[in-house]
């Protein structure tokens, strides 16, 4: 375990905890405005785009839209299993068969 | 007569427990391997499961640590992810305040999307909120969690050594696929999702650093609370 991993470790399980434990001690008397809790609910959808567009899109820090790039065609009969079955496993499995396959027709 | 007695002990916690089981070891032992995969060790990828205990949350760890973001940048990205537990904690603080003020600090850390979910619908269907129910339910999950990315951890190794491609290059971007389509339950949040996707990568651009990620997600965030007024 690096130093870095040890700072990222604790600083992660601060910012987790803090959130879990003040409202459960009764220690926050603030009741979040709508828009706030409507924001809140907006978060995992933005930041698992802003992870995954970069991911399939970008090869060696540069925009990479086309046939040859196996992250993206990959993500194609991907993001339809994911559509029809709404769970982790079946997409994962497609996605990762389609991408070994297009990386042997494309070696 | 013991035996009796213990007969008559209340399991609910553990029985509300199951459908959490069942849904956390596919995702803890995804999770085990990422982590691996992505370059952490065995010891890092439990710790986490240990101590931050926040499933998304560690992904999304994960993925940064192997890009090698900075340490303040991967907090406050998994501050503002788990900002959402604040609501969670505060909507089961008022059945918490029927058990003793110490068990608070420790039965809070358990709260997780799917600890929550389940426990709200018991309290809210007339499970009484006593310590024992609490216990049961959030360590049974728990030491689920942890237990299930060990076992991913270890076949991660194995599957790192072997020295074949396996395809687990494309096991994170196909997990935040399936995650995101678990997500979008209507068009705004679509259209959050492939405005914030776009402006990541625009950031990459634009920006020195890694802050495309926790910046593209405040602003997508914040369409969506702007859309709601129009559409």
């Amino acid at each position: 375990m690096d130093i870095k991993f040890i700072f990222v470790l604790i600083g992660m399980a601060l910012v987790t905890y803090i959130p879990r434990i003040i409202p459960a001690l009764g220690l926050s008397r603030v009741n979040l405005p709508d828009w706030a809790l409507r924001f809140l609910d907006y978060i995992p959808v933005a930041v698992l785009s802003a992870l995954l567009f970069p991911s399939i899109m970008m090869t060696k820090g540069r925009l990479d839209i086309a046939l040859s790039n196996p992250y993206l065609i990959a993500s194609i009969p991907t993001v339809i299993a994911a559509y029809f079955s709404r769970n982790l496993f079946i997409p994962v499995i497609v996605g990762i068969v389609s991408y070994i396959g297009l990386t042997i027709l494309y070696v | 007569m013991l035996e009796e007695q213990e007969e008559r002990k209340d399991y609910a916690g553990i029985r509300s427990a199951i459908p959490i089981v069942i849904g956390y070891i596919p995702i803890g032992f995804a999770y085990g391997v990422l982590g691996i995969t992505s370059g952490l060790s065995i010891i890092e990828v439990i710790s986490l499961s240990l101590f931050v205990y926040a499933g998304s949350a560690q992904f999304i760890a994960v993925s940064l640590l192997s890009t090698g973001v900075d340490i303040v940048t991967i907090v406050s990205t998994i501050f503002i992810v788990n900002l959402r537990h604040f609501l969670y904690s505060t909507s089961l603080s008022r059945y918490m305040k029927e058990i003793g003020r110490h068990h608070i600090p420790l039965l809070s850390f358990f709260i997780t999307d799917e600890t929550y979910a389940v426990s709200i619908t018991d309290l809210q269907n007339g499970q009484k909120p006593d310590e024992s129910y609490f216990y049961q339910l959030f360590l049974t999950s728990y030491i689920t969690w942890v237990l299930s990315s060990l076992v991913g951890a270890l076949s991660g190794s194995l599957l790192k050594t072997s020295g074949l491609n396996w395809g687990l290059d494309y096991a994170l971007p196909a997990m935040y696929i399936a995650l995101l389509f678990m997500q979008l339950a209507d068009f705004k949040k679509f259209i959050v999702a492939v405005f914030s996707g776009a402006l990541s990568i625009a950031l990459i651009y634009l920006i020195p650093g890694n802050f495309n990620v926790i910046i593209a997600a405040l602003c997508g965030a914040s369409l969506g609370v702007v859309l709601e007024r129009w559409i």
